[in-house]
């Protein structure tokens, strides 16, 4: 029976997040503490001639001062994912020191760090840090990066490039068909560059203790395992037991919070090096300038049409920026994120994709809410409404004619597409249909027309997406260049009283898990949400976990602790069997207690817990305790997909875009807390819109970043959005026990495209066919003057 | 975001704040709600080595009727002035200018006189004051006097201010029809431009905040307004530099000036 999935139980963590008792990194303070502040380049790509640190070290309160120089970190932080040039070239990988030695290559790069007893300490005394640098040109745009004799980011190799990658079908025969198609519709636009922006900014505290010769690091990461691996061994060297990684509660991260950054690590070493705990948190400026940034892609795309309308090809060429080192999965997000994408949800024979991913004189780049897919979707979904437009056909009308068929998974197979992935169930047709029931499609139309008229500016704009998430399983990840694993952990302790914690290797910042992985835990156990205890977050008590990112929490997660609670009921079922002196297969497992079929005799589920740890009257040769921990690798990727419509009204004299309508119907698989599938739809949708009109980080001819606070940086408001409207269908995922496929990102993949898609719908009639993101006041109006 | 070392020192009079501001000179700034100076001061942009509180001076967080004129004193918060009935009922266009100053934490906390001393030049106030011919009243080490507003922004950040005077309260007459149009700058929120208009006779008085440099009255638009239907074409008429950024560059922000005018226009 379930008595809480698919209920929108209220979130048992927002009582102390609501009180701000949450427990973040920046809230700890352990006994002598120091702390620590960085002197960071003003320049985005410079030599450095000298530092000099002899009046900072004699300021108040100073208690170490430390440049490249002295030694630390010799390895630099590594990069989790190698993606090849297709000549079979090894990837570019420059090392990513923890502080720069000679040459500095993005503005905000730590040169130097102090460490001090108060943290107004600290910053005084890194201003008189003094710093010599001689500047040099820099390139921030990726396409620019590739232009011969552009400034090199990294003096080892004869261009930018970090690699040079393709996928899909042949070239040439893309090319080919792309010659003979009755339309071809072109693009070529930036996906630009967004700051994720997550609430609390990074914040670290290393604290090396003698005893033990042990190190525990907090730290604000949505990847506490992964961060310690990464540590130990590769940036520092360190061994992996005597490092305890926490992070508790953690404000956000959309993404930039997976990776492991150099301050972590700096940290680290320090904390040894002083032998005291020392803290470090970001300001939102230092944010803004080191904290990994998403999207930068400059996309030349075509795509080609035959006179039904049918999609007869599709080739894009790509330059996708890397920043100037490689971060943690940023190989990954314009390759196997992205180019896997490509198929959508549509029938499209021939596919091919080329990117070039050179390094750029900016902080690096790398999986922001979507990672990839919303870059994949925003083309896709551009560039077949401007293909309807062209074609003079309705952009709902050439989605239906193009969409693959539906399939559960089961009794039809997945969906090979021609960019190696297999759909695993889907039915496409019925979320768009339903979008535009929920908006009322026909009655828009002739209101627009009506509008129109009147010299209003409406439009609609619809993106139907598909999305990838819980990567897997690891052996196929591994052959895509992850140098790590994409299983979870799930461990389900049952203690003496009944009672259960469930340690998990995923991780929650924002996502609910202690409310949503407890409901499933209590149904499946049949027994009270107050009984589970959720635990994440420390690498003391979780045995390991690959932690939150790409909406694998439950799919992934999830399906790890199902496969320890079937390991615990079947143990339980030997006990219960034992007790009531029955035969295991006689015995039903229902609301918390096993029952002999056909009578009245239980055992509950307390009564058999007991027995298991007070093993007196108990099965022979059966080993105590109720206790089990499962590793899941799951079989493929999940597919959730969705149609996103908005609606919007341009103001004719000045540009402004007011979003008046956004209607989103997902499909996510199987829902298990209605509430908060909800609130992450509102929240991905709300992002993805920040992209399309607001959001957008500006670097200079200089590389100079001109958005570094949040004077310009436009982030979304909650008056910059309608009431969001949300329905769903439910196509389950055939492959995990939960049928889950991910919520996380589905919103910032969808809803970027639709709104882009709407604002040049409204101006269509006046010949607007394109318009740059994020569509500002300015570029629309610039659009209608030409 | 930590500013550098500073000294703090709270003035329960004028004149302790004037005589304060003597003591320490340059070193010196008052500080009223803190919402320009602060943040400044977090990004060690600004470094007082002495901040002057005069917050809490009694007296200067009035709001009085005075015949035809309003006298609001120079720390109504943002909020107090937004509440009040006298400034909703005969200064209309203030209220509509303060409803639209960044949020109700903001409003709350920041005061006119900080405002208008701080002369952002993408605040809202310079504008209103402009328009309804208000009279910002200081004080300082060689007494007191009224500075007419046009002839109080002198430039960027930059005023008619004297180095020890502080602005005591702005005197405004009474405004019968009066308008305040603002285009958002969509990530501060502060004016791209802001457009105060003030129904004069048969004439018009219009302030503009955002385009350049300095805020200004718009002479040109005022001159054409009787008979002339496209008046606020001339919004920009006459100056040498605006003000560029990624949100709006010269062109865009020159439009948007003619089109905020006009709306204010056909407000009143
Ligand atoms: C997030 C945010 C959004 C904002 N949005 C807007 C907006 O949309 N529109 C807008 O117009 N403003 C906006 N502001 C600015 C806000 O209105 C400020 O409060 C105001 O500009 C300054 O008032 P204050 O009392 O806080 O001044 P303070 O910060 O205390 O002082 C500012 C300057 O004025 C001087 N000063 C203060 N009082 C006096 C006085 N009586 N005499 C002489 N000098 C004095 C100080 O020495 C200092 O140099 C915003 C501020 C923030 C932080």
């Amino acid at each position: 029976m379930e008595t809480y999935i698919g209920q929108s139980v209220k979130r048992r963590e927002d009582d102390r997040f609501l009180k701000g008792a949450g427990k973040y990194t920046d809230d700890i303070k352990l006994p002598g503490m120091t702390h620590s502040a960085f002197v960071r380049s003003p320049y985005a790509h410079a030599k450095i001639l000298s530092i000099d640190t002899t009046q900072a070290k004699a300021a108040e309160g100073v208690v170490a001062i430390y440049t490249a120089e002295d030694g630390c970190g010799a390895y630099g932080v590594p990069c989790g994912w190698q993606v090849d040039f297709k000549n079979g070239e090894t990837m570019r990988e420059p090392q990513h020191p923890l502080l720069a030695k000679d040459k500095i290559k993005h503005v905000g790069e730590a040169v130097a760090i102090v460490i001090a007893e108060t943290q107004e300490l600290a910053r005084d005394a890194a201003e008189l840090v003094e710093v010599k640098y001689e500047g040099l040109p820099a390139v921030t745009c990726p396409k620019k990066a590739m232009e011969p004799g552009a400034p090199k980011v990294h003096d080892d190799w004869g261009d930018n490039a970090s690699f040079d990658w393709c996928i899909g079908n042949d070239r040439a025969e893309v090319e080919a068909a792309l010659e003979q198609a009755h339309h071809v519709t072109e693009m070529t636009y930036k996906n630009h560059r967004v700051a994720p922006n997550a609430i609390e900014p990074r914040s670290y505290i290393a604290d090396y203790d003698v005893n033990g010769d042990k190190w525990t690091l907090y730290t604000s990461t949505q990847n506490p395992h992964l961060i310690r691996l990464l540590l130990c061994a590769f940036a520092l060297g360190i061994p992996e037991h005597k490092v305890r990684v926490v992070s508790y509660d953690v404000g956000g991260g959309f993404g930039s919070k997976i990776y492991h950054y150099t301050e972590e690590a700096l940290l680290t070493w320090v904390s040894k090096e002083i032998g005291r705990p020392v803290k470090w948190t970001s300001d939102r400026t230092e944010a803004f300038l080191t904290d990994a940034h998403g999207r930068d892609h400059i996309v030349h795309s075509k795509m080609g049409f035959d006179q039904d309308g049918k999609i007869v090809a599709h080739l894009t060429d790509e330059y996708c920026a890397m920043g100037a080192y490689l971060s943690t999965f940023a190989p990954a997000v314009p390759t196997y994120l992205h180019g896997t994408l490509f198929q959508g949800v549509y029938t499209t024979p021939l596919i091919h994709l080329n990117v070039v991913a050179p390094f750029t004189h900016t902080v690096a780049v790398d999986a922001y809410r979507g990672a990839g897919r919303p870059e994949a979707t925003y083309l896709l979904e551009r560039i077949i409404s401007k293909a309807a437009k062209e074609m003079d056909m309705d952009p709902a009308e050439l989605r239906f004619k193009n969409f693959i068929p539906p399939f559960d998974g089961v009794n039809e197979p997945g969906y090979q597409t021609q960019v190696a992935l297999q759909y695993d169930s889907g039915n496409y047709e019925a979320v768009l249909k339903r979008g535009l029931e929920m908006l009322g499609y026909e009655d828009f139309r002739k209101e627009q027309a009506e509008a129109r008229k009147n010299g209003k500016l409406l439009g609609v704009g619809i993106s139907t997406y598909i999305e990838g998430c819980g990567i897997a399983p690891s052996a196929v990840v591994g052959a895509l260049g992850a140098r790590a694993g994409l299983y979870e952990v799930g461990h389900v302790r049952v203690q003496p009283t009944g009672k259960v914690s469930v340690f998990t290797g995923a991780h929650s910042h924002g996502q609910g898990h202690e409310t949503v992985f407890a409901q499933f835990v209590a149904d499946k156990l049949g027994i009270a949400m107050d009984d589970v205890d959720i635990v994440h977050g420390d690498t003391d008590q979780v045995a390991f976990g690959m932690g939150t990112y790409g909406s694998r929490s439950l799919s992934v997660g999830g399906s790890a602790i199902i496969k320890s609670i079937d390991k615990i009921l079947e143990k339980g079922a030997k006990i219960a069997a034992h007790k009531l002196e029955a035969a295991e297969e006689d015995l039903d497992y229902a609301e918390g207690k096993w029952t002999v079929k056909g009578t009245d005799k239980s055992i509950s589920f307390g009564d058999v817990s007991l027995t298991a740890y007070v093993p007196h009257d108990y099965p022979e040769g059966l080993e105590p305790g109720l206790d089990f921990s499962s590793f899941y690798d799951p079989t493929n990727f999940t597919y959730p997909f969705g149609a996103h419509i908005a609606v919007v009204e341009v103001d004719s004299d000045t540009g402004k875009v007011n979003l008046q309508r956004f209607v989103a119907c997902d499909d996510v698989g199987n829902v298990m807390n209605p509430m908060i599938v909800d609130g992450q739809i509102h929240g991905g949708v709300v992002q993805g819109v920040g992209q399309a009109l607001l959001e957008e980080v500006v670097y200079d001819g200089e590389g100079q970043m001109t958005t570094g606070s949040y004077m310009d940086y436009a982030m979304p408001r909650a008056d910059d959005v309608p009431m969001i409207e949300t329905d769903r269908t439910t196509t389950p995922c055939p492959h995990n026990p939960l049928g889950v496929k991910g919520a996380g990102e589905a919103g910032t993949i969808g809803s970027t495209p639709a709104v882009v898609n709407a604002v040049v719908d409204a101006l269509s009639h006046l010949g607007v066919t394109d318009i740059q993101m994020p569509v500002t006041p300015q570029r629309v109006w610039r659009a209608m003057q030409n | 975001m930590i500013p550098a070392k500073f000294d703090y020192k709270r003035a329960s009079s004028v004149s302790e704040a004037i005589s304060l501001l003597g003591e320490h000179g340059s070193e010196a700034k008052v500080v009223s709600g803190g919402h320009s100076l602060v943040p400044a001061m977090k990004l060690r942009m600004s470094r007082p080595e002495v901040l002057i509180d005069i917050k809490r001076i009694p007296g200067l967080d009035t709001i009085t009727e005075e015949g035809d004129e309003i006298v609001i004193g120079a720390n109504c918060t943002h909020s107090q002035v937004m509440r009040s009935e006298v400034v909703q009922n005969h200064l209309n266009i203030v209220y509509q200018a303060v409803s639209k100053i960044g949020d109700v934490q903001i409003r709350n906390r920041g005061t006119i006189g900080g405002s208008l001393a701080h002369a952002d030049p993408s605040s809202d106030y310079p504008a209103v004051v402009l328009a309804c011919d208000a009279t910002i009243e200081v004080e300082g080490k060689e007494g007191k006097r009224s500075i007419p507003a046009t002839e109080f922004f002198l430039g960027l950040f930059w005023t008619a201010l004297a180095e020890e005077e502080i602005i005591t309260a702005i005197r405004f007459p009474k405004v019968a029809n009066g308008t305040y149009q603002k285009f958002f700058q969509s990530a501060s929120r502060f004016a791209v431009v802001g457009v105060a208009a003030v129904q004069d006779g048969d004439g018009v008085k219009v302030g503009i905040t955002g385009v350049a440099g300095t805020p200004y009255r718009a002479t040109a638009v005022e001159d054409a307004y009787s008979g002339s239907a496209d008046a606020a074409e001339h919004a920009v008429d006459g100056l040498e530099d605006l003000m560029s950024d990624h949100f709006a560059d010269e062109t865009y922000r020159a439009h948007l000036a003619k089109v905020m005018v006009k709306k204010a226009l056909d407000a009143l």
